[in-house]
């Protein structure tokens, strides 16, 4: 068996908030992860998925320690990077990169599209093979921009062409893993379908693995290998993409898929919907036991004291729930 | 008998530095009372910009404005595009009514959700602060917020999205209108909550008979909700017909490179997305001929290099399915995959 590129264990991320007014000394945590585990496998696409405010992005920072992680460990290529230092982390930040959600944000709007993909490799001192201006060329093309466009700023570009800028700047170094927090949500439907194209070739001629942060559960479903659901901090479910989506055991899970929209009426018009109730509980003030207890209808007293383990359901299938949905054949 | 909304050859341009922006060009639909109607289409298509020259929303200075859109109200037909301006600001919020994208931004963070509702109601009928809030309240109920006695008192910053949302809508149905116009009202949401907020919308839509004219770009929400559909691109109406055709038998090379772009949640396969080339035109400088020849991978198909010269009008295909587009009925069955 190979080893794994990324392990993660037993991770927790709080953030202190204040929970009075401007002078109270009360102070709370947001425990926006709170106890995950993930194992990402060289070549392999791991999708996290969850409503807004479930710590799927906060997963995506803290695993490149862009968060220090208040508990757990993470293990990259084999090494123990958790208590790293900024300083020890830089040269292997090649190794990891991220493309962010939003490619109006992330771009400088006074570098030139040179100097924001080139910048990548003066921050770790490398000069490219062939000299830096062809590199960057050539990775424009290799993500589909027009090469002679190198002296241009972002606001030139549309938001499909943006998000290219930012494939190119993450691919740059040739890393090994790239989390990727919501690449396509902010883009057009008939341009969302080329940037997974993009990652998806680009997965292939390097070997890349993905940590794929996204809440549209069509496209987690068509580029992942696994997909990790996550809820109010914590992992409901963990199975292979095929085993998840025809055979979701977790309560949640079963509501979330029913919930995605089919493109396709008569589909759409058959289809037995499980409506939640209400609202995301706040992560300041997690309910008691289990933190899906308030939202799911099979929730029992158990549920309500004890907070369920994730556990192993059957081979590669893991869920953290007291009561189970039957596996369908 | 004519439907209650008839628009006709509506045309919206804004004139700028650059040049006249041609936003929506040569819009005609219908919709009727019960009847859903999903405009489609990506940014800068002119969805938005259609429905907001409906509401009487531009600013009538600086845009440019032409065609019709007629509301057959019991009182008689009115068009409020020629219409005076004051006379269609007293059809909004009674006649017609609309509810906005982000329902953070569209709620005044210094009122209450009582006080904000019941201006809405104060408008139109006659009664103090205490009888709007008791029909806010009433609102609040039928929208399925919890504690709405208490939560009427509230401020917007109290509410999470998906009930600011509910709030929205019982604010634009709070006079009974005849015409919903829904503009992304589920874009800003989680999916748990999109399912809650679609069926209130259909729950509230047979409540009070509505015209509803649900504007989108998620192809997912359109086949659950909508009766018609209308497609649109750069500006355009390109497909227009009964939801079932558009998604079974689409007539326009975009629809079908849309239907084909997008990944399914119950397809498992993995099949490579068929993406659209290119990006959308620019509204400034718009091409000759066919506003979707560049994306389009079946132009050079078309005799005479038609498409690049003749812009396709929205001619019908067959029973009340209409389509822009110079390909003939045997190219498209090849196109659609031989379907």
């Amino acid at each position: 068996m190979t080893q794994p590129i990324l392990k993660v264990t037993g991770l927790k991320k709080h953030f202190p908030v204040s929970t009075g007014g401007v002078f109270s000394k009360g102070k709370g945590v947001v425990k926006a992860v709170d106890g995950v585990d993930l194992e990402i496998f060289p070549g392999q696409t791991i999708g996290l998925v969850g409503e807004s405010g479930c710590g799927k992005t906060t997963v995506g920072r803290t695993v490149l320690k862009l968060y220090e992680p208040t508990a757990g460990t993470i293990e990259f290529n084999g090494e123990d990077i958790t208590n790293l230092t900024p300083k020890q982390m830089k040269p292997r930040r090649s190794q990891m990169q991220m493309i962010f959600q939003d490619p109006f944000a992330s771009l400088n709007p006074r570098q030139t599209v040179g100097t924001l993909i080139g910048n990548t490799f003066d921050i770790q001192k490398i000069t490219p093979q062939g000299g830096k201006v062809e590199e960057i060329q050539r990775l424009m093309k290799r993500v589909g921009l027009n090469p002679e466009h190198i002296n241009r700023y972002p606001h030139e570009f549309s938001g499909g062409q943006r998000q290219r800028i930012g494939v190119a700047r993450a691919i740059a170094l040739k890393p090994k893993l790239i989390v990727a927090d919501e690449p396509v949500s902010a883009l057009d439907v008939s341009i969302q379908a080329q940037v997974v194209n993009l990652l998806e070739d680009l997965q292939e001629e390097f070997n890349l693995s993905y940590l794929f942060v996204a809440h549209d559960l069509s496209v987690v479903q068509h580029i992942s290998d696994r997909v990790v659901v996550m809820y109010l901090g914590k992992v409901m479910e963990d199975a292979d993409k095929k085993d998840l989506f025809l055979n979701p055991r977790h309560p949640y899970t079963k509501a979330l898929l029913s919930a995605v929209p089919v493109p396709d009426p008569k589909i759409g018009r058959a289809r037995e919907r499980i409506i939640l109730q209400g609202d995301l509980p706040s992560p300041v003030n997690p309910p008691a036991g289990c933190v899906f207890n308030t939202r799911c209808w099979k929730a029992q007293d158990k549920c309500r004291t004890e907070v369920p383990e994730l556990v192993q359901i059957q081979p590669g299938h893991k869920i953290a729930c007291h009561f189970p949905e039957p596996a369908s054949a | 008998m004519s439907a209650f909304l008839e628009v006709k050859n509506l045309t919206v341009s804004f004139p700028t530095e650059d040049g006249l922006v041609q936003a929506s060009n040569d819009i005609s639909f219908s919709v009727d009372r019960g009847e859903t109607l999903a405009v489609v289409g990506e940014s800068g298509s002119g969805k938005s910009v259609t429905s907001l020259a409906i509401m009487g929303l531009h600013n009538r200075q600086t845009t440019n404005i032409n065609g019709s859109a007629v509301l057959n109200l019991e009182s008689g037909p009115i068009d409020v595009i020629s219409a005076p301006e004051e006379q269609v600001r007293r059809l909004r919020g009674k006649a017609m009514s609309m509810i906005f994208q982000d329902p953070m931004s569209a709620l005044h963070p210094y009122y209450s959700i009582g006080d904000q509702l019941s201006e809405a109601w104060r408008l139109y009928n006659k009664g103090d602060k205490k009888a709007g809030f008791k029909r806010a309240t009433e609102m609040l109920e039928l929208v399925g917020i919890p504690d709405a006695s208490k939560r009427v008192k509230e401020f917007p910053h109290q509410f999470s999205g998906g009930m600011r949302q509910r709030v929205m809508i019982a604010m634009a149905l709070i006079n009974n209108p005849a015409l919903l116009i829904a503009d992304e009202p589920t874009t800003a949401l989680d999916v748990t909550v999109q399912s809650q907020i679609l069926q209130l919308l259909k729950d509230m839509q047979k409540e009070f008979n509505m015209a509803v004219i649900l504007i989108t770009h998620d192809l997912g929400v359109v086949a659950e909700v909508a009766d018609r559909v209308n497609v649109m691109y750069a500006g355009k109406i390109v497909e227009q017909g009964v939801a079932d055709g558009i998604y079974y038998k689409p007539d326009h090379p975009y629809t079908i490179g849309l239907l084909n772009s997008i990944p399914r949640v119950d397809q498992l396969e993995g099949k490579r997305l068929i993406a659209i080339p290119g990006q959308p035109p620019s509204l400034i400088n718009l091409p000759q001929g066919c506003s979707f020849r560049k994306r389009c991978t079946f132009a050079d198909q078309v005799a005479d290099n038609l498409c690049a010269t003749i812009a396709p009008s929205l001619d019908m295909k067959e029973n009340a399915h209409f389509s822009r587009c110079h390909l003939t009925e045997k190219q498209l069955v090849a196109a659609r995959g031989g379907k």
